[in-house]
C-alpha cells in the first residue's frame, strides 16, 4: 500500500459512511457523541444527588411522577440515592472520561497526527465502538433492573457486591453492572491493541517517537496502561461473578448472616482480595483518564501560548514515570481497610513518589506559558483551567496519600472534592479544550466562541465553588456516600454548605447545556472553518476540514520537525508546520 | 514578525482570569484556616498528632498551592498576545528543572517521615497497661458493643445462635456467660486507654469516632484492633464511614466518656438486666 | 537572511534533506524513520517487528495480566485458614502430556513450513489440531472425574480455582484451535511457502504460549 488513491473508493451510502463505518474519524466522533449522551445521564444523576444533600427530607411530588419508585411518597429513597452514587461514578469514570479521551480523541487523532490513513485494524476499531455501545446500553439497563441499580458505589466492594441478599440493587442490577464493565473492558482492550500497534508501526516518514505531539505520547502510554490494567479488573469481575452465581467464596468469608439472621452459605474467602484486585486496576485507571488529558492540554497550551512546550523530554519521561508508578500505589486507597499497616507505610512512600513527576508536569506547563504571547481562545481558557484545577486537586491528594492524615480525611467529602478536581474536572476541562480545538477539523465548522467563553467562565467559577467547598466540608467530617447528613449532629456546620454546593452545582450543570446546544447547533450552523484555523503545527492541520477518506492526499506527509516550533526566530510566521523542511524555513 | 521578549500585553480575559485566581487563592486560605471549617473538637490523646500531621501538610501544600496559582495568575495577566509579536523561543532549562524536582523530592521526603512517625505511634504501639477492652461489631445497620464482663474474656460466637437480641450469636455457655451486649451505645472512662476489637457480621463497615480521630474498617472474617485514650468527658457520636447498604447513613451510635471508673461500673451494672 | 538558531530540535534534522525522488534507500537514522508506509521506494519501516507479531504479543500480554490476576488471588487465598486441597484428577497428567506433544508437532509444522515442505507441514498441522482437541476433551473428562468424586465448583477454594483456571485456559486454547483451523485452511490451499508463512509462525507462538501457560497453571494447582 505505497500509493493510495482516494478516488478508488466508491462513494459510500449514509449507513456505511456514518453509522457502520470503519473510518477512524467517524468512530472517534461516534465515541465522543455517545460519551456525551452518557455524560448527560451521569450529570442528571449528580444533580439529583445534590438535590437530596442540599435539602434532605424535602418532598418532591413532581419527581415522584418521574421516578415512582425512587421518590415513592415524594421523598428520595435511601437506596435510590445510593444507586445514584454508584451509577454517577461508574458512568462518569468509564463511559464518559475513559471513552471520550481514549476512545474519542484517541481514534480521531492518532492516524491524523502521525500521518497514517487509518488505524492498523479498522474493523477491530469498529468492533471496539459497537462493544462500547453495547456496554453503555447494559449499564443503563441496570437503572431499570428489578430492585434498581446497584448501591455499592463504583468500587463495588465485596462482600456487599458479592451477596445479592445484602441490599436492593445488588441482584440483577449488580449483575448488569458487572456485565457492562466486562464489555467495556473488552472494548477498551480492543482499542488499546489498536492504538499501540498503530502508533508503533504506522508513523509516517520522519515522525520519530520523539517528534510525536504530546497527545500521541499520552495516548500511547495510556494504551499500554489499559492493556496491563483492564485484564486484572476482568479477572476480578470473573471471580466476583462466580461468587454471585456459582456459590464460590473468593471474597466472602465464613460465618456471615443477614440482618434478618439468615446464614450466608459461603466460606473461606477474603474481602480485602477484591480491594487489592480492584485498586490494582483502579489506580492506573485514574491515569488512563488523566494522561490523555495532560497530553491534550500540553499541546493546546503550547499552541495558544505561541511558544514551544517547555522540556518536551521531561514531559515524556514524567508521563512514563507516572504510568509505571501507578501500578505500585494502589494500597493508598486501603490505608484503613485492615491491610497490614506496614504496607500502609510502603504505599505512602510510593504515593508521594508519584507526586514528583506530577509536579514536573506542572512546572513544565507554567514554563511553557512563561514568556508567551497567550491567545485567550476558548480551548486555551479550558487548558488553563485544566492546569489550575490539576494543581488544586493534585495538592489535596497529598493529605490523602499521607497515611496518618488520611485517618481524618478518609471517606469524607475531602476525598470527593480531591478526586473530582483531579480526575473529573481536570480531564473534563481538557476534553472541552479538545472539543473546541478540534471541532473545526471534525465538522468543518467553528463552534460559537462567545457561547464557549460564557461556558468556560461559569464552569471555572462553578467547579471551584463546588469542589473546594467539598474539601472544607470533608475537614469538618462530612462523610461521603451518606444519604442524609442531618443524621449526625457533628455535621451541623455542613448543612448550609451543602445548599451552597448544590446551588453552585445546578448553575454548573446548566452551563453544560449551553455547551451541548453550541456543539450540535455548530455542526450545521457554525461558520466554515479553514484548513488551519488556529495556526497550529501538527499534521491534521495540513488537510481539509473535515479530512477526506484516507486522511491525506495521494502522498503521505513527510515530517521534518517536532510539533512545537512556535515563534521560531527567523521563521516568517509564528508557527512552523511539522512538514516544513528546515531549508525552506531558512530561505523564507 | 517582531521577535518577542519581556512581558506581553495585559488582555481582558487574561486579567479576569488572573483576578479570579487571586480571589480563589484568598477564599481557599479562608476555607483552610477558619475555625468554622475545622475538625470536630478533639477529645483523644493521639488525635492531636493526627491533626498536627494535617496542619504540617496544610502548610507545605498551602505554600505550593499559593505559589503556583499566583504564578499562573501573574503569567496569564502579563503575557497576553500583542499584535504581530512572537513569543520567546526557549524550551529547556535543565538547571531550573533540577532545582524544582530536587526541592519537591526533599519536601515530600520530610512529609513522608513525619507522617510515618505518627502512623507508627498509632498502629505499632501497644496500648498502655490497665485499659479496658470492648468489642464493636458492625452489622446492617447498627453497632453492637460487647464488654467481656468480670472474667475479662470474650465468649465464643456462633452464627447459628443469632436470634432476638443476641445479634452477634453469642454463646452464653462458658466464657460468654458474663459478656455484656449493648446496641448503639459504648462507654469509656476519661484518660483511660480503650482497646476496641472490630468485627463485622455481614459487609464492610467503618468504625468512626470523629472526635477521637479514630477511623477503621470493620471487615467480615477479620478482627482488627485499634486503641485510643479519650481525654474529655461527654457524649460523642459513632459513625459508619464505609458504604454498607441502604441504611448506611443511619448506622450511628453513641460514645459516652465517663469522668470516673465508678460511673462506668455503675452503667455496666445497669446493663446486666438487659442481658 | 535570517538563519535558524541552533537548538535541540533543528540540529537533529540531518542535512541536507534527502530529495523525495532520491535513488535507493535513504540513510536510516533511528530518529528519522517513522514506522509506517513511506512514499519513497526502498524505505523500510523503523519498527523492527511486524504488525501481526506485535499485536500477538500484545494479546499475550493481556492474557498474562488476566492470569496474573487469577494467580495473585490464588496465592493470597492459599494462605487462608479455610483452604482445603482437593485431589487433582489423574487424567490431568495425561492431558499435560498430550498438550506438550501438540507443542512438538506444532513446532514441526512451523519448521516444515519455513523450509517449504508444506506436504509434511500439513500432516503435522493435522496432528496438532487432533492433539489440541484431545486435550480439551481430556480436560472435560477431568472435570467429570472431579464431579464424580463429589468435588464441585463451590466445594473448596482449591476446587473453585481448579475449575475456573482450567476453564479459562480451555477457552483460550479453544481460541488457539480456531486460529489453527484458520491457518490450516490457508496451508491446505497452499497459501504459505518458505517465503511467506507469518500466520503459521504466529499460530505456533500462541500455541507454545498456551502450552507454557498450562504447565504454569498445573504447577500452581499441584504445588502451591
Amino acid at each position: 500500500m505505497t500509493t493510495h488513491d482516494e478516488h478508488a473508493h466508491p462513494e459510500l451510502g449514509f449507513w456505511r459512511k456514518y453509522i457502520f463505518s470503519t473510518d477512524h474519524k467517524i468512530i472517534g466522533i461516534q465515541y465522543i457523541i455517545t460519551a456525551m449522551a452518557m455524560a448527560v445521564v451521569g450529570g442528571v444523576l449528580s444533580m439529583l444527588m445534590r438535590l437530596q444533600l442540599g435539602w434532605p427530607g424535602t418532598l418532591w411530588p413532581r419527581l415522584e411522577e418521574i421516578f415512582p419508585v425512587g421518590f415513592a411518597g415524594g421523598a428520595m429513597a435511601p437506596e435510590f440515592y445510593l444507586s445514584l452514587v454508584t451509577m454517577h461514578g461508574t458512568i462518569m469514570v468509564f463511559f464518559l472520561f475513559t471513552a471520550v479521551l481514549t476512545g474519542g480523541f484517541g481514534n480521531y487523532l492518532i492516524p491524523l497526527q502521525i500521518g497514517a490513513r487509518d488505524m492498523a485494524f479498522p474493523l477491530l476499531n469498529a468492533l471496539s465502538y459497537w462493544t462500547f455501545l453495547l456496554s453503555c446500553i447494559t449499564i443503563l439497563g441496570a437503572l431499570f433492573a428489578a430492585g434498581g441499580a446497584p448501591l455499592g458505589g463504583w468500587t463495588a466492594y465485596a462482600p456487599l457486591s458479592a451477596l445479592p441478599e445484602m441490599g436492593p440493587g445488588q441482584g440483577d442490577g449488580m449483575t448488569l453492572w458487572i456485565l457492562a464493565i466486562a464489555l467495556f473492558t473488552a472494548s477498551g482492550l480492543m482499542g488499546g491493541l489498536n492504538y499501540v500497534t498503530t502508533l508503533l508501526t504506522m508513523r509516517t516518514k520522519g515522525m520519530s517517537m520523539m517528534r510525536l505531539p504530546l497527545t500521541q505520547w499520552a495516548l500511547f502510554i495510556t494504551a499500554i496502561l489499559g492493556t496491563l490494567a483492564f485484564p486484572v479488573l476482568l479477572a476480578a469481575g470473573i471471580l466476583l461473578t462466580f461468587d454471585r452465581i456459582g456459590g464460590t467464596s473468593f471474597f466472602v468469608p465464613a460465618g456471615l448472616f443477614t440482618a434478618a439472621g439468615a446464614a450466608v452459605e459461603h466460606s473461606g474467602g477474603h474481602p480485602l482480595l477484591w480491594q487489592h484486585l480492584f485498586w490494582f486496576f483502579g489506580h492506573p485507571e485514574v491515569y488512563i483518564v488523566l494522561l490523555p488529558a495532560m497530553g491534550i492540554a500540553s499541546d493546546i497550551l503550547s499552541t495558544f501560548a505561541r511558544k514551544p512546550i517547555f522540556s518536551y523530554k521531561m514531559m515524556v519521561y514524567s508521563m512514563s514515570a507516572i504510568a509505571f508508578l501507578s501500578f505500585i500505589v494502589w494500597g493508598h486507597h486501603m490505608f484503613l481497610s485492615g491491610m497490614n499497616p506496614f504496607l500502609g507505610s510502603l504505599f505512602t512512600l510510593t504515593t508521594l513518589l508519584i507526586a514528583i513527576p506530577s509536579a514536573v508536569k506542572t512546572f513544565n506547563w507554567l514554563g511553557t506559558i512563561l514568556g508567551a504571547r497567550i491567545q485567550f481562545t476558548v480551548p486555551m481558557l479550558f487548558a488553563l483551567g485544566f492546569v489550575s484545577t490539576f494543581i488544586s486537586g493534585g495538592l489535596s491528594g497529598i493529605f490523602l496519600g499521607t497515611s496518618a492524615s488520611d485517618i481524618a480525611m478518609h471517606d469524607t467529602y475531602f476525598v470527593v472534592g480531591h478526586f473530582h478536581l483531579v480526575m473529573a474536572v481536570a480531564p473534563l476541562f481538557a476534553a472541552f479544550a479538545g472539543v473546541y480545538f478540534w471541532f473545526p477539523k471534525m465538522f468543518g465548522r467553528m463552534m460559537n466562541m462567545t457561547a464557549g467563553k460564557v461556558h468556560f467562565w461559569i464552569s471555572f467559577v462553578g467547579v471551584n465553588c463546588v469542589f473546594f467547598s467539598m474539601h472544607a466540608a470533608g475537614v469538618i467530617g462530612h462523610l461521603r456516600r451518606i444519604y442524609d447528613p442531618t443524621q449526625y449532629a457533628f455535621l451541623e456546620p455542613v448543612y448550609g454548605m451543602n445548599q451552597f454546593i448544590s446551588i453552585s452545582a445546578f448553575v454548573l450543570g446548566a452551563a453544560q447545556i449551553l455547551f451541548l446546544v453550541n456543539f450540535f447547533a455548530s455542526i450545521w450552523l457554525g461558520p466554515k472553518a479553514g484548513v488551519n484555523p488556529w495556526n497550529a503545527t501538527t499534521l491534521e492541520w495540513t488537510v481539509p476540514s473535515p479530512p477526506g477518506h484516507g486522511n491525506f492526499g495521494p502522498e503521505l506527509p513527510v515530517v521534518e520537525r517536532w510539533a512545537f516550533d512556535y515563534s521560531m526566530p527567523g521563521a516568517k510566521e509564528d508557527f512552523v508546520m511539522q512538514t516544513e523542511a528546515p531549508t525552506r524555513v531558512e530561505s523564507s | 514578525m517582531a521577535s518577542g521578549s519581556g512581558i506581553g500585553k495585559v488582555t481582558i480575559p487574561g486579567a479576569v482570569l488572573g483576578v479570579l485566581l487571586f480571589v480563589f487563592v484568598l477564599v481557599s486560605i479562608w476555607l483552610s484556616v477558619a475555625d468554622r471549617f475545622w475538625f470536630p473538637d478533639l477529645a483523644s490523646e493521639h488525635g492531636g498528632s493526627v491533626d498536627t500531621v494535617y496542619v504540617v501538610v496544610l502548610i507545605v501544600t498551602g505554600i505550593a498551592f499559593v505559589a503556583t496559582q499566583l504564578l499562573l495568575a501573574y503569567i496569564v495577566t502579563r503575557y497576553g498576545a500583542r499584535n504581530g509579536e512572537k513569543a520567546a523561543y526557549w524550551h529547556e532549562n535543565a538547571r531550573a528543572e533540577a532545582i524544582l524536582i530536587g526541592g519537591t523530592a526533599v519536601t515530600l521526603t520530610v512529609l513522608v517521615f513525619l507522617g510515618q512517625y505518627v502512623w507508627y505511634q498509632i498502629y505499632f504501639t501497644d496500648p498502655p497497661e490497665g485499659g479496658m477492652v470492648v468489642e464493636a461489631t458492625g452489622q446492617q445497620f447498627q453497632w453492637v458493643f460487647r464488654y467481656p464482663g468480670d472474667d475479662g474474656v470474650f465468649g465464643d460466637l456462633d452464627p447459628t445462635l443469632v436470634a432476638g437480641t443476641n445479634y452477634i450469636g453469642l454463646d452464653r455457655n462458658g466464657a460468654g456467660a458474663d459478656d455484656i451486649l449493648v446496641v448503639g451505645q459504648m462507654h469509656a472512662v476519661a484518660d483511660q486507654p480503650v482497646r476496641v476489637v472490630l468485627r463485622s457480621t455481614d459487609v464492610i463497615h467503618n468504625f468512626h469516632l470523629p472526635h477521637m480521630r479514630v477511623k477503621q474498617d470493620t471487615v467480615p472474617g477479620m478482627s482488627i484492633e485499634v486503641w485510643f485514650t479519650p481525654t474529655e468527658t461527654g457524649t460523642y457520636e459513632v459513625a459508619c464511614a464505609e458504604l454498607c447498604g441502604l441504611g448506611h447513613f443511619r448506622m450511628s451510635g453513641m460514645l459516652i466518656v465517663d469522668a470516673t471508673q465508678a460511673e462506668f461500673d455503675q452503667w455496666l451494672e445497669d446493663q446486666l438486666v438487659f442481658q | 537572511m535570517p538563519t535558524i538558531t541552533e537548538d535541540a530540535t533543528t540540529i537533529r534534522v540531518p542535512e541536507p534533506v534527502q530529495p523525495l525522488d532520491g535513488f535507493g534507500p535513504p540513510p536510516r537514522t533511528p530518529d528519522e524513520d517513522g514506522g509506517g508506509e513511506d512514499p519513497r521506494p526502498g524505505w523500510r519501516p523503523a519498527f523492527p517487528v511486524s504488525r501481526g507479531r506485535l499485536v500477538l504479543w500484545l494479546v499475550l500480554t493481556v492474557v498474562v495480566m488476566l492470569f496474573a490476576g487469577f494467580s495473585s488471588a490464588y496465592i493470597i487465598l492459599r494462605g487462608a485458614p479455610a483452604w482445603q486441597n482437593v485431589a487433582l484428577p489423574a487424567s490431568l497428567w495425561a492431558n499435560t502430556f498430550v498438550l506438550l506433544a501438540s507443542s512438538v508437532t506444532m513446532e514441526w509444522t512451523r519448521r516444515r513450513t519455513v523450509e517449504g515442505d508444506t506436504a509434511s507441514a500439513k500432516k503435522w498441522m493435522a496432528a496438532t489440531g487432533a492433539l489440541g482437541a484431545a486435550f480439551l476433551g481430556g480436560q472435560i473428562l477431568a472435570w467429570s472425574e472431579l464431579a464424580g468424586a463429589g468435588v464441585y465448583l463451590a466445594s473448596t477454594l482449591h476446587s473453585s480455582f481448579l475449575y475456573i483456571l482450567t476453564g479459562m485456559h480451555g477457552l483460550h486454547l479453544a481460541g488457539g484451535i480456531a486460529a489453527l483451523a484458520y491457518v490450516a485452511a490457508g496451508l491446505f490451499r497452499n497459501r504459505y511457502s518458505a517465503a511467506g508463512h507469518e500466520p503459521v509462525t504466529l499460530c505456533a507462538t500462541y500455541w507454545h504460549f498456551m502450552d507454557g501457560l498450562w504447565v504454569y497453571l498445573f504447577l500452581l494447582l499441584t504445588l502451591a
